[in-house]
């Protein structure tokens, strides 16, 4: 017990010194949610001002959605690197440890899952540009939500990943699973008036609640709680519920994948 | 005890068998090699006896422990090098070390006094606080080394620990290696499709399409294609022959351009009686020019096998290995 948890500590720690040691990395997790915002959001804002979304500033509206996309996608390619670093890397040693698989897969979601979260933290750099104002206790919520929702993220990403051998099935999933998830979860568009078709993906897709939850933390002090409600889907304690059944609904089967041998 | 036993070791894939029941022993102490080429079973082979892969049948006993029924004692007793460095690039190589530790669950204090041992014995004393990727291929398989090491393990697997290695780095990592073996007596084996390298092994096991088909020492298998070759150029050539008949009841051929052919069991000691009793005639037979050549492995392999060793090829796994130094080399 005492050697696993060592274990799963050292997986998750390794994940974390490699983050701190990735600047290139951390200029990335800036440069994206820039130029989204700045391009896409200036661009889409200006065309939009006559409707009612139009009402706030579309940059501030789609903040949340940088920060979720942010965690999203680092999530996803922390869990996706297990299937090369199992073949080739670090894992591979790892794997031949005197140290439980479900160890190694639950040290792996917790590293990736606060890498990711790091990232998003580093995102959230640009509230003040966006002239998003946060208080101290908005911040703690802010990160608390993007672990959570890294924690999802990742489990479900090696949930896939744990059977892979190689890197065919990693294209198929980024084009048919992982840009629908982020283009349906509301992070660019309020989910409120969209086609039932529509409605219905995104209550089945777990970015969504994200999304959701960040965007009303994020925007507390910026809109008026009537606007806030006018653009958000969910009640916050069900976003919290959800995501939180969700992580445990990924990490048993994940864990349970990742142990099987060959 | 021996150090591995295995027993009719049997691993398919699908309606593929890629090991068909292989069987032998290694004993304490002593360094085994597996020779065979890419797809004949080695890497199948291993990955059984390191708890990587279950057997389909058959059973394999590391240092007294079932591979199936106790994986965690036999992973205790093991280090592995494998053929891709599994280090972490972004980390030190202290730190490298300092994380196989804490997986090995290894005190700290035996730690810090094992690292200090090991890094001076592969010579990276020096290097040990710099990040991995700024390592050459040599240094990094002998951090991998004094990894694999760490943990005092009882029986070392090599995966093919010199592939990629240019032939100085190669014969460099081999000193470690018998080096290492002197100082602590560990008990290696080890895959290769390298013949010179096989030639370091106290026994090999030629293994194609998944079966063992000889395993003996080098020298012995060297026996089985035949004795060692001398080229002799002399200046009288017909006379030599007769006299090394007369004198010494050899035979021998004309080559194909003008030499002597003598094949014999112990070539090295018969070029000096050979030269002697060519000296010794009336008038003495003056030699020109002398050769040796001895049968390799490689010409084993063929006798065995009946083809030659293939050359490395790119296989289905090129496309990850590629993502793999993405992730662990970085940016750059």
């Amino acid at each position: 017990m005492r050697r696993n948890l060592k274990g799963a500590y050292t997986i998750w720690y390794r994940d974390v010194i490699r983050f701190s040691r990735d600047r290139p990395r951390i200029i990335a997790a800036l440069a994206q949610p820039m130029l989204y915002l700045f391009v896409f959001g200036t661009g889409l804002g200006s065309a939009m001002s006559g409707s009612p979304a139009g009402a706030v500033d579309f940059r501030q509206f789609m903040f949340p959605g940088t920060l979720a996309m942010t965690v999203l996608f680092t999530a996803i390619f922390s869990a996706i690197s297990i299937v090369w670093d199992r073949e080739f890397g670090f894992l591979k040693e790892v794997m031949v440890a005197p140290v439980s698989r479900t160890a190694v897969a639950l040290g792996k979601v917790a590293g990736g899952a606060t890498v990711a979260m790091f990232q998003g933290v580093v995102a959230l750099l640009l509230a003040p540009v966006v002239g998003v104002k946060l208080s101290i206790d908005q911040i703690a919520s802010i990160v608390g939500l993007m672990l959570l929702l890294a924690t999802v993220m990742t489990s479900f990403g090696i949930l896939i990943a744990a059977r892979q051998k190689s890197m065919e099935g990693f294209q198929m999933m980024m084009n048919f699973l992982l840009m629908p998830m982020f283009f349906l979860s509301g992070a660019f568009f309020p989910l409120r008036g969209v086609p039932p078709w529509m409605a219905v993906l995104a209550t089945v897709d777990p970015v969504t609640y994200g999304v959701d939850s960040l965007r009303q933390v994020v925007l507390r002090r910026s809109l008026s709680a009537e606007m806030l409600g006018a653009l958000t889907v969910h009640p916050m304690v069900t976003n919290v519920v959800v995501m939180a059944l969700l992580s445990v609904a990924f990490v048993v089967p994940a864990v349970w994948q990742f142990g099987r041998q060959d | 005890m021996h150090a591995i036993e295995a027993r009719q070791l049997v691993r398919k894939f699908g309606d593929f068998v890629a090991v068909a029941g292989v069987e032998f022993e290694v004993r304490q102490g002593e360094v085994f090699g597996f020779l065979g080429p890419n797809g004949a079973g080695k890497s199948t082979t291993i990955n059984m006896l390191c708890t990587m892969m279950r057997p389909t049948s058959g059973t394999a006993v590391i240092n007294g422990h079932d591979v199936v029924a106790r994986p965690d004692l036999v992973r205790q007793s093991i280090g592995i090098i494998f053929q891709d460095a599994s280090l972490d690039d972004r980390l030190t190589g202290l730190e490298n070390l300092r994380f196989h530790a804490m997986l090995y669950d290894i005190p700290r204090e035996t730690f810090a006094a094992r690292s200090k041992e090991l890094l001076a014995m592969v010579d990276l004393t020096d290097k040990a606080g710099e990040q991995v990727r700024t390592y050459s291929g040599g240094m990094k398989r002998r951090l991998e080394i004094a990894r694999g090491l760490l943990h005092h393990p009882k029986v070392l697997f090599l995966d093919e620990p010199t592939i990629g290695l240019d032939p100085q780095t190669r014969r460099h990592i081999w000193q470690y290696l018998m080096k290492l073996r002197q100082q602590e007596g560990v008990t290696m084996f080890m895959t290769t499709h390298y013949m010179e390298e096989a030639e370091h092994c106290d026994r090999i096991a030629v293994i194609d399409h998944g079966t063992i088909v000889a395993l003996d020492t080098p020298e012995n298998l060297k026996g089985l294609v035949g004795g060692d070759i001398i080229t002799v150029r002399t200046s009288d050539d017909v006379r030599a022959a007769a006299r090394l008949k007369a004198a010494k009841g050899a035979d021998t051929r004309p080559g194909p351009d003008g030499q002597l052919i003598v094949e014999t069991t112990n070539g090295d000691r018969f070029i000096p009686v050979l030269i002697e009793a060519l000296a010794n005639d009336d008038p003495p037979i003056a030699v020109e020019s002398i050769g040796l050549s001895r049968p390799t492995l490689e010409d084993v392999f063929i006798k065995l096998t009946g083809h030659a060793i293939r050359a490395s090829e790119a296989d289905a796994t090129q496309p990850l290995r590629q993502m793999a130094r993405m992730w662990t080399g970085g940016r750059r």
